[in-house]
């Protein structure tokens, strides 16, 4: 059964604690495509854990299986200590997992403030006749939410843009927009598509800064799909090397850099 | 009014006025911040508790009397009531620019001997890090916002709140010392320490004392009447003496509000929600706005477009007569009535100018169109002219006699004499007390009369009193010819361009004078993007021959202006180059309240200077940059130089 227990010390003194989700054995097949090829990794309360490897390798397929979009046709995901059944996303949503996505997923015309609002989606009960009326428990909720989304734009530094359509920011905000979109519905688990894809050094560091602040803020879980090197190495504590669909390396930034699998697959040794 | 009557010498500190306000007006909101998105406010009595809980946490922490406390941050009502409880327990707030990098900190932490530093969110809590080894009388660190600080290690560091906490908590045991340190407070007891960002050499300590402050607080509101019914924005930077005397100074003698932004880069969204009454900025806010106003109605429809323009004119033409209350015939004054149905009200409502009654400029000199602009949309824009060691006010305009080109006249209790030389003198109220250990420099400044030397040029007009300055007394030199050389005399007209950000203007003991210039990235990006121009740098856009013509005939133009001048024809610039990057105070070249180190500029590009002179057409060149985290870099550019029509020079003034 899942070691609940054992945890370990991160170099810079954080305690991560026991197992929050395992992936077991998981296989996953598009027609005859195999994306993800019997693989096996754990992520641990508190920690910040990336899955990094060349392009094709199937980081977002995996990612994708961890959101409960795709369903592997063989392997298990445990999560918190449950066997996760075949899912619909919002469900998974409600189990407090949120995402971000590699391309941009937000309400365009909409505000930021809106599009960080809808984050909260999943904590509203009122429904449509109590939202019609308005006064009383829609209003409370609404209050309620709208100082949750607040509490968010202030730590991601978006105050500035709250009333700006989505359409009218560059890609760097765009970015911080769909993080405080997911962060605002308070997830134990979050999970990060690229966060850096695209953007330049300075928007780089900032992100960096927003994740780490986040896992040190809120004690949220995160893991993450990066394919800049330097970026994932500095951030996580533990990092998943794939190559076409297999697990090639597995440990702490210093072990995975150190493997020497993952070196031939960065540094293009011939596959042939 | 209430200020009055209770007349100045009973309140001889901040604390005291302080209680006075808590007193007379303690429901009225004294501080207001937008956090989450709300405007949150506290009233005078609040105010004096939360002050009061900090002052006795101080004590706690083992603050004397006759300590100095650096405060690093931006405006926030917290950070004010520092500047307050480190006064009440007898000790002096310094506050430092938060921009400044961690280098120029440990100058100013170093020279003041700071024991404890109040700084505002983890940036400036690891630039004192960094530094701190050097800093031998630094204790504790008292810090606001709690954010991503919670694995430091806290033997030294302190949240603000739990300082607080633990001085609520402690009341009974502190307060009769709190009380002994307050009421040991008088005129002559340090107000506060501010360093002058220095346009040469290392920053100096001006000490403040509450003599200086409160006098020049009581003479400034009367004389621009302000009340406890003001509203202002405090956006400046808290190490400045402006925002000490607006946000502080005046404040507490009046019993006005101070409204702190969300964030920085929030500042004019809050301006319009607040809606000041009382409002004050530097040329480059108000350009900045204008610049917006006119890109915006660029892209208007035609109607609007045909609107604006049509009252503006007839703005600009009525608007400054009727704000000074001069005769305006009723016609005029019925369409600017209209006017200001349709176009005035609303673009001073989306400005957040709707409510201005006394506004502000100073530190540089502002261009007559701006300045114009603002005062046919009926806003009371005036001119100030003042400096750190004067505690701000030497001369400003009066309601009724405002001119872009003058600074007014002397404020009260003011006094104000030319020397020989033409540099301008002032005594009053206001002068500093000394530069803090810098017994040389103070004497060098201040006479034994108590007369202060300001290091500017400039003379009064005879028939109107009022005073115009020409230069800094230093940087006026003499052309090779004898002619008088007055750099910002030109620099100034060159940047009312709005393409132009800065001009740096060389010629002192020289034939003929040349420039560097730095283009306005918001105005010429603006230009390139109607005009399908694509760039990718900085650098690229300064060096594209579309913006080097436009650049050539705004010069061209300057020197036709210049040269109408008789003393100061021989200021054409006659060379000139557009730089590869813009000047920046991380760089050392500007001040941090942007003026121009001139010493510096000249060392740093002395290969471009001398290119200028020996008639080369391009110049190649390296350059250090500091980049925003300390970093050191370089760039390196191939520049153009380009040659300016200049107008004959009167052949008279040679002979003098």
């Amino acid at each position: 059964m899942l070691d609940q227990e054992q945890g370990y010390l991160t170099a810079d003194g954080r305690k991560i604690g026991g197992v929050v989700m395992e992936m077991k054995n998981i296989t996953l097949r598009f027609g005859g495509v195999v994306a993800i090829k019997d693989i096996s990794f754990d992520i641990r309360e508190g920690e910040i854990r990336a899955i990094i490897g060349p392009n094709g390798a199937g980081k977002s397929s995996m990612l994708n299986v961890i959101s409960g979009f795709y369903h592997p046709q063989e392997g298990e995901v445990w999560y918190r200590g449950a066997k996760r059944p075949s899912m619909k996303p919002y469900q998974v949503a409600q189990q407090g997992i949120a995402r971000t996505f590699q391309n941009i997923a937000l309400f365009e015309g909409m505000t930021v403030l809106d599009n960080v609002m809808t984050g909260r989606l999943t904590h509203m009960d009122a429904n449509i006749f109590r939202q019609a009326i308005w006064k009383g428990r829609a209003e409370r909720e609404e209050v309620e939410n709208r100082a949750k989304a607040e509490r968010i734009i202030d730590f991601l530094e978006i105050q500035h843009i709250r009333k700006t359509p989505v359409s009218r920011l560059p890609y760097g905000l765009k970015k911080r927009v769909e993080l405080a979109r997911a962060l605002v519905s308070e997830p134990s688990l979050l999970l990060l598509d690229e966060p850096m894809a695209g953007m330049n050094v300075e928007e780089k560091e900032d992100m960096c800064r927003f994740i780490l602040d986040v896992n040190d803020e809120f004690g949220t879980t995160i893991a993450l799909i990066e394919h800049d090197m330097g970026v994932v190495m500095d951030l996580s504590d533990r990092v998943v090397v794939m190559d076409y669909g297999r697990k090639i390396g597995d440990g702490t930034p210093d072990e995975v850099r150190a493997n020497p699998e993952v070196i031939d697959a960065y540094l293009g040794v011939s596959h042939d | 009014m209430a200020a009055t009557t209770s007349g100045a010498g009973g309140h001889q500190s901040l604390p005291a006025l302080l209680h006075r306000n808590a007193t007379q007006f303690g429901d009225r909101p004294a501080y207001r911040e937008k956090e989450l998105g709300i405007w949150q406010s506290w009233t005078w009595a609040q105010t004096e508790a939360e002050i009061e809980a900090l002052a006795l946490g101080l004590i706690n922490l083992g603050l004397k009397q006759g300590d100095f406390v650096a405060i690093i941050g931006r405006n926030r009502p917290a950070m004010y009531w520092s500047m307050v409880a480190i006064q009440s327990v007898g000790a002096v707030p310094v506050p430092v620019y938060q921009d400044a990098v961690a280098e120029e900190m440990a100058y100013v932490l170093e020279h003041c001997g700071a024991r404890f530093v109040i700084a505002a969110d983890q940036e400036q809590v690891d630039k004192v890090i960094e530094v701190q080894g050097r800093l031998h009388q630094f204790e504790h660190m008292i810090y606001l916002d709690a954010r991503g600080l919670r694995k430091y290690d806290h033997s030294r560091l302190h949240q603000f709140s739990h300082v607080q906490e633990q001085g609520r908590a402690a009341r009974e045991e502190f307060l009769p010392e709190l009380k002994r340190r307050r009421e040991a407070l008088d005129y002559d007891s340090t107000c506060v320490m501010l360093y002058t960002s220095g346009t040469t050499g290392k920053p100096k300590g001006v000490v403040l004392s509450n003599r200086n402050v409160i006098l020049t607080s009581k003479n400034s509101c009367e004389f621009d009447r302000l009340t406890s019914g003001e509203d202002i924005l405090s956006y400046l930077p808290m190490a400045w003496v402006g925002d000490f005397i607006f946000s502080i100074g005046q404040a507490y003698w009046a019993g006005f509000c101070v409204n702190c932004p969300e964030s920085e880069v929030t500042m004019l969204t809050d301006l319009r929600e607040i809606g000041p009454t009382y409002f004050f900025a530097p040329p480059r806010v108000f350009e900045t706005q204008l610049t917006n106003v006119m890109i915006r109605m660029e892209d208007a429809g035609r109607l609007k477009k045909w609107l604006f323009d049509r009252f503006m004119a007839h703005a600009r033409k009525v608007g400054p007569a009727i704000l000074d209350g001069k005769p305006v015939s009723s016609g005029d004054r019925f369409k600017y009535w209209l006017g200001n149905l349709f176009v005035y009200g609303p673009l001073k409502n989306s400005l957040g100018f709707s409510r201005v009654r006394v506004g502000y400029t100073a530190g540089e000199a502002i261009g007559p169109e701006i300045f114009d602009f603002y005062r046919a949309l009926g806003i009371n824009l005036k001119q100030l002219y003042g400096q750190t060691e004067a505690t701000v006010f030497i001369t400003a305009q009066p309601d009724g006699e405002v001119r872009s080109d003058t600074v007014g006249v002397q404020c009260p209790e003011v006094e104000i004499r030319i020397s020989d030389t033409g540099e301008v003198y002032y005594r009053s109220p206001g002068v500093f007390v000394e530069y803090y250990k810098n017994a040389e420099s103070t004497a060098s400044t201040k006479d034994t009369e108590g007369w202060v030397a300001t290091g500017d040029a400039g003379f009064i007009e005879p028939d109107t009193g009022h005073l115009r300055i020409i230069d800094r007394a230093k940087d006026v030199g003499k052309m090779a010819d004898g002619r008088m050389f007055a750099p910002k005399y030109v620099e100034n007209k060159l940047k009312f361009f709005p393409n132009i950000l800065e001009a740096v203007l060389f010629g002192n003991g020289r034939d003929e004078c040349v420039a560097f210039i730095n283009i306005d990235l918001t105005a010429v990006g603006y230009w390139a993007e109607r005009n399908n121009i694509s760039y990718s740098s900085y650098q690229e856009l300064a060096a594209h021959p579309q913006v080097m013509q436009a650049i050539q005939s705004h010069v061209e133009e300057v020197n036709r202006s210049v040269a109408a001048d008789d003393m100061l024809s021989g200021c054409q610039v006659h060379r000139f180059v557009i730089l590869h990057k813009e000047l920046d105070a991380d760089d050392g070249e500007l001040t941090r309240t942007r003026k121009v180190r001139r010493r510096i500029i000249e060392e740093k590009f002395a290969d471009i200077i001398a290119a200028l002179y020996d008639g080369s057409d391009k110049v190649s060149t390296r350059t250090e940059v500091t980049y925003e985290d300390g970093r050191k870099g370089y760039i390196s550019a191939t520049l153009e130089i380009r040659r300016a029509a200049v107008t004959g020079a009167p052949q008279r003034m040679a002979a003098e």
